[in-house]
């Protein structure tokens, strides 16, 4: 090792040595960038190929076909569907609640970020088995719901419900530590000079964390649309009613018909790399970054 | 991040709408999370102590903890040492396409485990395009598992790794080598110990959601009773055959490992953060 220093000192000389002191040898460096790019080749890039592939096999029109069935057209309405009741709800939690823990001063708020940040770490099996406790029909509100006669379980309500669980802290959480670096002075200043405190979030507060309300949305948006663990215990896979895309996808492979499986797959990754897209325009343009791998 | 606090502690509550925002948290969070999540406890409560004994200590429910817990764990350290790596490089390296492959780390976020499941499965089946160079089957064995779990949480420990990397100031590393420490000796003294609780806390969050991952692993797993069955399922299969007590027993414990592995993060991030409370 003592040899190697020598080495580097005669060839580059003293004054490069100096700058070289803190990076390794261009050898180690080009050795480790390509295990890293091998690694990732095999484990992200040759999947999404693969995804294409198998979706264009049996050619474009088998394609075409494969996502213009009523029951592809159902799944993807309902999913739709999903999101847009899931995603504004979460959105709205996840405002107030980083509101309320970075604006506020108050005992156990270490505690409450740790129950907001509970679904991350609940299976998505038991996150749908929950619902069913609770909504379906031997479950605790079960009597209530039937005499009422809602159906919650095996219906869209259930769906819907159990991806608000599982996207339930990806706004907050995102939100949390840029509103923290923002502290309060400027929320301070804006009601000093007379605004009230919802004119104070609006013209104050919302422009400010608009771009990581941004981040939350995108990260729950492609959550919620390719939730698959929760939505498969609480739907009851009935074609074309309680079907989401990636249940959708699950029947379509199980039947062997695989083109058709990816198919509707290639659509949802043509989804997830876009949301990777303007995940790094926003990073780019703010110089925000996640803070906690969600 | 102190000077922060004392200034907000000044001026406690001087902004309006504390008892509003706060209440509708609280209000959102039990409904949608507290209650919910209470149940799985409610009717374990309410099934007795042999019944639940039995239900959770079941060979094939065992095999099903094991089988989760050892490839959960190994997907975890993969993810650790690799997930340094790409955080390293990322961080200190240019090269070509850096910027795309920085934005890509996050596709196993973005992709539904769904669509990563049929994918690798296909991927690693016997005549699939990886699987065929294998003498060994890697689809519908522990390995396959593995292998999902290992895409799953990728991002995890190179996500938490990265900021760390980024602020860990050049002088240290230069008055490290000016003192005669060769490039390896300066990594594993000076950079790697400020790494370890950005390390450990990816590496919680990677296992905890390896461990309760369904969809991509239900695919290649090939779900054998005993040898490719992981906890999830049981709870699914339990669920399908109308066995609910059995399913939420099994919930019960899974549940009760996840909040173990929650409060180990809890402490990591108080640790990280009384270690780097300057920064």
């Amino acid at each position: 090792m003592e040899q190697d220093h020598t080495v580097v000192a005669k060839t580059n000389g003293p004054v490069i040595m100096t700058k070289n002191a803190t990076k390794e040898p261009k050898l180690i460096q080009w050795i480790l960038i390509s295990i890293v790019l091998l690694f990732l080749t095999l484990f992200l890039v040759v999947p999404l190929i693969a995804i294409f592939v198998k979706a264009f096999e049996k050619g474009a029109d088998a394609y075409l076909a494969a996502i213009a069935h009523p029951d592809s057209l159902a799944a993807i309405k309902l999913t739709l569907i999903v999101v847009l009741i899931t995603v504004p709800l979460n959105a709205v939690f996840g405002v107030v609640a980083a509101w309320t823990i970075t604006k506020y001063d108050f005992r156990g708020k270490n505690f409450l970020i740790t129950l907001i940040d509970l679904p991350f770490s609940v299976s998505p099996v038991i996150a749908g088995l929950i619902f069913v406790l609770l909504f379906g029909l031997h479950g605790a509100l079960g009597t209530v719901l039937q005499s009422l006669g809602l159906k919650v379980i095996f219906s869209i309500p259930g769906i819907v419900i159990a991806s608000i669980f599982i996207t339930f802290p990806f706004i907050a959480r995102e939100l949390i530590p840029l509103m923290q670096s923002q502290g309060t002075s400027e929320e301070e200043a804006s009601l000093t000079l007379g605004a009230g405190g919802f004119k104070t979030f609006w013209y104050v507060t919302l422009p400010n964390i608009k771009w990581g309300l941004l981040y939350g949305v995108i990260l729950c948006n492609a959550r919620t649309i390719g939730e698959f663990g929760a939505v498969s215990v609480v739907s009851g896979h009935i074609r074309g009613m309680t079907n989401t895309m990636p249940l959708h996808i699950e029947i379509l492979y199980n039947e062997y018909q695989f083109s058709a499986a990816f198919a509707v797959a290639s659509m949802m990754s043509i989804f997830a790399i876009i949301t990777l897209i303007i995940k790094s325009i926003i990073e780019w343009k703010t110089d925000f970054k996640s803070t906690k791998a969600s | 991040m102190t000077i922060m606090t004392e200034g907000k502690r000044k001026n406690k509550r001087t902004i309006p709408g504390f008892g509003l925002t706060m209440g509708f948290t609280l209000m959102y969070l039990t409904i949608i999370v507290l209650i919910p999540l209470s149940m799985v406890f409610l009717n374990t409560f309410s099934m007795g102590l042999p019944e639940f004994w039995s239900t959770i200590t079941e060979p094939r429910v065992i095999a099903s903890y094991k089988l989760s817990f050892m490839t959960a764990l190994t997907a975890a350290f993969v993810n650790a040492v690799f997930g340094v790596l790409i955080a390293w490089v990322l961080t200190r390296y240019s090269f070509p396409g850096k910027r795309i492959i920085d934005g890509l780390v996050d596709l196993p976020f973005a992709l539904p485990t769904a669509v990563a499941g049929i994918t690798l499965t296909t991927l690693y089946s016997p005549n699939g395009w990886i699987g065929q160079f294998f003498s060994f089957k890697i689809a519908f064995t522990p390995v396959g598992i593995i292998i999902a779990l290992i895409f799953i949480g990728l991002p995890f420990v190179v996500r938490m790794v990265q900021p760390v990397l980024e602020n860990i100031e050049k002088g240290m590393e230069e008055a490290s080598a000016s003192l005669g420490a060769n490039r390896m000796q300066t990594f594993i003294k000076i950079i790697f110990p400020e790494l370890i609780p950005a390390i450990l806390t990816g590496f919680a969050l990677s296992f905890a959601r390896a461990l309760g991952e369904y969809g991509s692993v239900v695919f290649i797993a090939g779900n054998m009773p005993f040898k490719t069955e992981i906890s999830p399922l049981i709870i699914m299969t339990k669920l399908e055959q109308y066995d609910y007590e059995g399913a939420t027993a099994v919930a019960a414990v899974m549940l009760v490992i996840t909040f173990l592995i929650l409060f180990t993060i809890n402490v990591l991030q108080w640790w990280t953060g009384k270690r780097y409370s300057g920064k």
